[in-house]
């Protein structure tokens, strides 16, 4: 056994009335590692990070970050410590420009810290991390207001809110949703600097091929429960799996 | 030979272009475009007052008091994405601290007006702060609630001289300082929050308006923000509570009236949502025109109505919101 997981997550339960939303998870994720999570629509996934970000409080189960147990902690003292996520629908603050959205990250403890007191000038900050996103393109763009922006900005921008608080993991909710096969192909590379820069991932995708360019390791959720774990290719041939997404063959 | 159709062309003036992202100051004719309108209003509120007898300028320091209040309106609804009621609860709790410590210890309204702003401001927070987790109508409902669980607090437990109130308050040396304290008030406070929205604190706060839980996914504390927010707003609103019971020498329950919180939403509509210098606008409309309208006694009340919904109907961006597109444009005819 190596050092101690950067997320553990030990026997999740969380039940939404009668609904069994999340049963029985558990699964651990070392620094550095980029995990992937897939599963039909309704398994569970996004309920899965909303668990772990402090959004939703599990019924039972432990969620462990860095070796210190934060099941129930609010979600900004969660992202304090280094562990941030993406919003599968994208809302960012439509009324402010790109680059200001950057100033809410920017203005939290975690980032004050790490800048040990010296504050410097936020806003060029801000232009230097929507730059590192892809914004370079177009210099206009990060005075843009946010609500302007399409959705393959907006996901850059998501991103970029994230890295922001130089995070040291970063859960990503269908960050590869809705957006044009260019635009995906131009994102893969992004996220695959965040892993060389040390950035742990968890990516829960229904985009299978691009997420198995960034990981060699998927977990597979149906009806709130991990039904299996694994290197891409072993983990699609498991009968369950199978039968999660195709059916069940039955005889007539 | 047919007529030759004409319409209108509006463009945006070039600095409005560029103001709307970053201040790009390069000649004394742009700094006069920009400083003439916060020049009219000033020296407007400035000289309003020399203008007019006692009576109006009497009303003219209650206009400014729905001002305060409009304005606070404006900064938490457009701002921070709370919808409060609770004007009424500012006026009166700031009114009651100023009114008593001046009854009962006999202290100047110059040193118990700032205490009960203050002090007044830190109860309101502290009493609306387990409502801020609540959002749009859930919040302002509860708001709403504030003022009249005040009223019959002090009715059922007959302190604070009880249904009667208190009479006989110091008030100001003389209506020249009432008027243009008060008038200070607004603009301090309308500059001040002008400021506050484009600082970084503004900025989280028109994020947590947006979307809040991205903003706690930013590692940003909420509801210390909402609150300090609030405690902004209560702020101003208790120092013209302060101010109102001083201006009138006395304290009682109707300065938990409804009116304080419903008068400065009609502001802020008439005046334009979102401008704050809109609420101060309609504020100083709507109060004078109200009182003209005194002889129509409860009638009064109708007229509001119907000016909020003509404006609701017809101009729902408000005055403010319509002049200042019209400042930025330049507008020809052109034949087409």
């Amino acid at each position: 056994m190596a050092a101690t997981p950067l997320l553990e997550v030990t026997d999740l339960h969380k039940a939404f009335g009668g609904v069994q939303a999340i049963a029985n998870v558990s699964f651990s994720l070392h620094k550095g590692e980029v995990l992937g999570v897939i599963g039909p629509n309704g398994s569970g996934k996004t309920t899965l990070v909303n668990l772990i970000t402090g959004f939703v409080r599990p019924d039972t189960g432990l969620v462990r970050f860095k070796g210190k147990n934060i099941t129930g902690t609010q979600p900004h003292k969660i992202a304090n410590l280094g562990l941030t996520r993406t919003f599968q629908v994208m809302r960012p603050y439509h009324s402010l420009t790109a680059f200001k959205n950057l100033i809410v990250p920017l203005n939290s403890p975690r980032v004050h810290q790490s800048r040990s007191g010296k504050l410097g000038d936020r806003d060029a900050v801000a232009i230097d991390i929507l730059e590192e996103v892809g914004f370079e393109r177009d210099a206009r763009v990060p005075y843009k207001i946010a609500g302007s922006l399409p959705l393959g900005y907006l996901k850059r921008l998501e991103l970029a809110r994230c890295m922001a608080l130089r995070p040291e993991a970063i859960i990503c909710d269908e960050i590869f949703s809705g957006l044009s096969m260019s635009e995906i192909t131009s994102l893969v590379p992004l996220l695959e600097r965040l892993q060389l820069d040390g950035i742990t991932l968890m990516m829960i995708e229904h985009r299978l091929r691009e997420l198995f360019r960034l990981t060699n390791r998927v977990i597979v959720m149906n009806f709130g429960a991990k039904i299996a774990e694994g290197e891409p290719e072993e983990v699609l041939q498991h009968p369950d799996v199978k039968s999660a997404y195709l059916g069940t063959e039955t005889k007539a | 030979m047919a007529e030759r159709e004409r319409r209108r062309r509006r463009l945006d003036r070039s600095i409005k272009v560029r103001t709307g992202g970053l201040y790009a100051l390069s000649s004394w004719n742009e700094m006069a475009y920009l400083l003439v309108p916060r020049a009219v209003l000033i020296g407007g509120l400035l000289v309003l007052p020399l203008f007019v007898d006692m009576y109006w300028q009497r009303v003219l320091c209650s206009a400014g008091i729905y001002a305060l209040l409009a304005l606070g309106f404006d900064f938490l609804a457009e701002y921070v994405g709370l919808v409060c009621l609770g004007g009424a609860f500012f006026i009166g709790s700031g009114g009651y601290i100023s009114g008593l410590l001046n009854a009962h210890f006999g202290l100047h309204p110059f040193f118990s007006i700032p205490i009960a702003t203050v002090g007044g401001a830190i109860i309101s927070t502290l009493v609306l702060l387990p409502c801020l987790r609540l959002r749009g109508i859930y919040f302002a409902i509860i708001s709403f609630m504030f003022p009249l669980f005040a009223v019959y607090i002090i009715i059922a437990l007959n302190v604070f001289g009880g249904t009667e109130g208190i009479s006989a308050l110091d008030t100001l040396p003389n209506i020249w300082t009432e008027i243009y304290v008060i008038f200070a008030a607004v603009i301090a406070a309308l500059f001040a929050l002008r400021r506050l929205v484009s600082e970084d604190i503004g900025i989280i706060l028109r994020g947590i308006k947006d979307n809040d839980q991205s903003v706690r996914a930013s590692g940003i504390d909420i509801t210390a923000y909402k609150a300090r927010a609030v405690f902004i707003t209560a702020l101003i609103g208790c120092f013209g509570g302060a101010y109102l019971s001083h201006l009138y020498g006395w304290l009682g329950l109707s300065l938990f009236a409804m009116d304080f919180s419903i008068l400065p939403i009609a502001a802020t509509v008439l005046g334009g949502m979102g401008s704050l210098v809109g609420p101060v606008l309609g504020a100083f409309i709507l109060t004078p025109l109200s009182e003209a309208l005194r002889g129509f006694g409860q009638l009064r009340v109708v007229l509001y109505c119907l000016i909020l919904i003509a404006f609701m109907v017809y101009k729902p961006e408000g005055l403010m919101n319509f002049l200042e597109r019209k400042y930025h444009q330049f507008e020809a005819w052109v034949e087409v």
